[in-house]
């Protein structure tokens, strides 16, 4: 037998591993050095956001422009895609298209393979994450490095991504401190001997770490924020320069786009690059964007790729409901704003898109067979703070409660669950008063039983218990009201 | 069936309810594109919002542009600079005089050897007032995009003709560029990131140092 041959990166976390919503949540819930971080994260720059979005008189005239530029593309994308594809083409770049994940990294490793490549730099993006490239490049042998500085924390912390733009919000600088101390020095040039736990010195290390990567690097990987479709000129927003650097230095240079990333015209751009970076990092404008509108020569990569992946949002597309969720520009708004991602953080959804519109597009994405993506419809309160904030007006709740509806159809088409019983049975209480009456004596009989919690946290309720695992309730009361104000005010006892 | 038909099919199948077939008709975008933003200054718009994230900015007359760019890169401790092809001769003289060593682009430097230079000095092709950016289309005096890149200083040097007030009106200057295939970079300060804590640190990969001249007659 041979031995396992050694990897090359890093070996990442799993999704895998990631049990349901309804059960991850209470683990990370736990987890209180994580939700100190988040909530320290997510306060402040949902404050940035606020002020930067109210510097712009006509913020909700943009927001209204953006969600109709994206629902056009939408609704006619077969258009754009066959536009874009051909202005690309003209402008020198190899356009190909992509199914599926496997479909898109076979692309990517066969050009590295043409080129003779067995390592890559590569920009942050959310769409590689989606389809777990880096994994599937190391297992032909080529090493994918993370260039961006929280991708490269959670590279080195053999970790998994839980925010779209902060992929490392769940950690704090002395264990920023303990991964780049351990890791940097077994995949290129180690931290400073006594590195501190100092974000300039940390970032500073990084630096030195990653230079030496881009300087030898042949190959990069990018996602993209936007593509022209009148123009075929792709668009990459980022702060770091790391993003310049991969796009700039190699020769070879591939972008994995999902296909509703286009806008129609190249003043489109206007209405987004005003719009994304006030709501993602709450800034006037990021400290670098690039466009590149094909090959130039004498500047910049001479062999340009572009793959235009599918993976699942032509399902999207073909709910006219839910198909407002392919609008989103990942600003990560949505996710700063909830409640609900604020106390788990990104890991218990399960993929690389958390939050709000993780919930929303997960299933949309993948489908329902999975009993992971039937829960995260459920992984929100409803409460709407989303609506408000996304920049292209996604209407979450609407969304969300769409969802519902269908995972219910989807359950009801297999099997009747527990969770209908007892909503049949909520049905059959709240039609008529008499029924609520009998009932309420059965909860004050069940709240004397459990009072004093000895039984554990509604644990015991035989019918109901999977169904209340996922939330918190109050013991029942032993009294209803018409009791408890009999008795402190119409009798006069006090 | 190739993975392209295959992905437009489905598009197809999923757009199948979309029986109007203009774009424009089926969703109208109510929306004024290229307006510029009512400032009563622009030119002190713009030095606010640039010196907001740390870059320097220097006000001066055209004649005081190359004794400007010198302080400049004195300021940031630069003995080595990258000039780009095209730029004024008397800023050349100027720098050259200060003893600064200079390189040039022609033929190409190794983005090893662009590593070991301290500064690049650039002009500029658009600045936008209210976000604070600069815009690149690496035409003549901006060099390709590794020179503004690799060093570690930026010094640009922009006309207040140049200047605009906004993103939507920026765009509108740059699309000629663009349309002619050339690359484009936008900055705005140096390379930053908040990746830990959310603390913002100045300078990652990109220069971390980006000085602006701002001439005005
Ligand atoms: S859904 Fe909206 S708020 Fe959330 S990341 Fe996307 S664009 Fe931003």
């Amino acid at each position: 037998m041979t031995a396992t041959p050694t990897r090359r990166t890093p070996e990442p976390g799993s999704w895998l591993g990631i049990p349901a919503f309804p059960k991850a949540a209470p683990g990370e819930l736990a987890n209180e050095t994580q939700r100190r971080n988040l909530r320290h994260a997510t306060t402040t720059i949902r404050a940035k956001r606020v002020v930067r979005a109210s510097e712009v008189p006509n913020w909700e005239e943009l927001r209204t422009a953006g969600a109709q530029i994206k629902d056009r593309v939408g609704r006619h994308l077969d258009e754009y895609l066959v536009q874009a594809e051909e202005a690309m083409t003209k402008a020198g770049i190899t356009v190909h298209w992509a199914r599926d994940a496997a479909d898109a990294n076979q692309i990517v490793a066969e050009i590295a393979k043409a080129k003779g490549v067995d390592e890559v730099v590569k920009i942050k993006s959310m769409v590689t994450q989606e389809i777990d490239l880096n994994e599937a490049l190391e297992a032909e042998g080529i090493a994918a490095w993370e260039t961006d500085l929280a991708e490269l924390i959670v590279q080195l912390g053999h970790d998994l991504p839980s925010h779209i733009l902060v992929p490392a919000i769940h950690r704090n600088r002395d264990e920023v401190q303990d991964i780049f101390t351990r890791e940097m020095g077994l995949y290129g040039t180690p931290a400073p001997e006594g590195i501190s736990n100092n974000p300039e010195e940390l970032a500073a290390a990084a630096r030195v770490h990653l230079r030496e990567k881009f300087l030898r690097a042949k190959m990069a990987v990018s996602g993209g924020n936007f593509i022209v479709a009148e123009t075929g000129t792709l668009v990459i927003v980022e702060s770091e320069g790391n993003g310049r650097m991969c796009l700039t230095l190699p020769e070879t240079l591939v972008s994995v786009v999902g296909i509703e990333k286009l806008v129609p015209t190249l003043e489109d751009l206007e209405v987004f690059l005003k719009l994304l970076p006030r709501s993602s990092t709450g800034e006037r404008m990021n400290p670098y964007t690039s466009m590149w509108t094909g090959v130039t020569e004498g500047d910049g990569p001479q062999d340009l790729h572009v793959i235009l992946l599918d993976n699942g949002r032509s399902n999207v597309l073909s709910d006219p409901e839910g198909r407002a969720a392919l609008r989103c520009i990942r600003c990560s708004a949505c996710l700063n704003i909830c409640p609900v991602y604020e106390r788990v953080g990104g890991h218990a959804y399960g993929n690389p898109y958390p939050g709000p519109i993780g919930a929303i597009l997960g299933p949309q994405l993948r489908g329902m067979e999975d009993e992971r993506d039937r829960a995260l419809p459920f992984a929100s309160s409803l409460c709407g703070a989303c609506n408000e904030v996304c920049p292209v007006r996604i209407p979450f709740t609407d969304i969300l409660v769409h969802l519902r509806h269908k995972v219910v159809e989807y359950k009801t088409a297999k099997h009747p669950t527990v969770e209908q019983g007892i909503m049949k049975g909520a049905g059959w209480v709240m039609a008529d008063g008499s029924h609520l009456a009998t009932v309420q004596a059965g909860e004050r009989i069940g709240g004397r039983v459990f009072r004093g919690k000895w039984l554990g946290p509604m644990g015991p309720i035989p019918i109901a218990k999977e169904w209340l695992k996922g939330r918190d309730l109050e013991p029942l009361p032993t009294q209803n009201f018409r009791q408890w104000w009999k008795k402190n005010r119409e009798g006069g006892q006090r | 069936m190739s993975a392209r038909d295959e992905v437009l099919a489905r598009v197809r199948r999923a757009t199948a309810d979309v029986t109007e077939k203009d774009p424009d008709r089926d969703v109208p975008v109510d929306w004024a594109y290229g307006q510029p933003l009512a400032t009563p200054d622009v030119l002190e718009d713009f030095v606010e919002k640039v010196e907001d994230y740390k870059a320097a900015v220097r006000r001066v007359k055209a004649d005081a542009v190359p004794a400007t760019i010198v302080e400049a890169m004195q300021a940031l401790d630069t003995t080595s600079v990258v000039l780009p092809a095209g730029l004024p001769t008397e800023w050349i003289a100027a720098v050259e005089a200060a003893g600064i060593v200079t390189h040039g682009d022609e033929p190409q430097l190794t983005h090893a050897q662009l590593n070991t230079i301290d500064a690049v000095l650039t002009t500029t092709a658009v600045g936008m007032a209210d976000s604070g950016t600069i815009a690149l289309d690496h035409g003549v005096g901006q060099g390709r995009r590794a020179l503004s890149l690799l060093p570690d200083r930026h010094i640009c040097v922009i006309r207040a003709d140049q200047v605009v007030s906004d993103v939507p009106e920026g765009i509108a200057r740059l699309a000629p560029a663009i349309r002619a295939g050339s690359p484009v970079t936008w900055l705005s300060g140096g390379s930053a990131t908040s990746d830990i804590e959310l603390s913002r640190v100045e300078g990652v990969h990109g220069p971390r140092h980006l000085s602006v001249i701002l001439v005005e007659d």
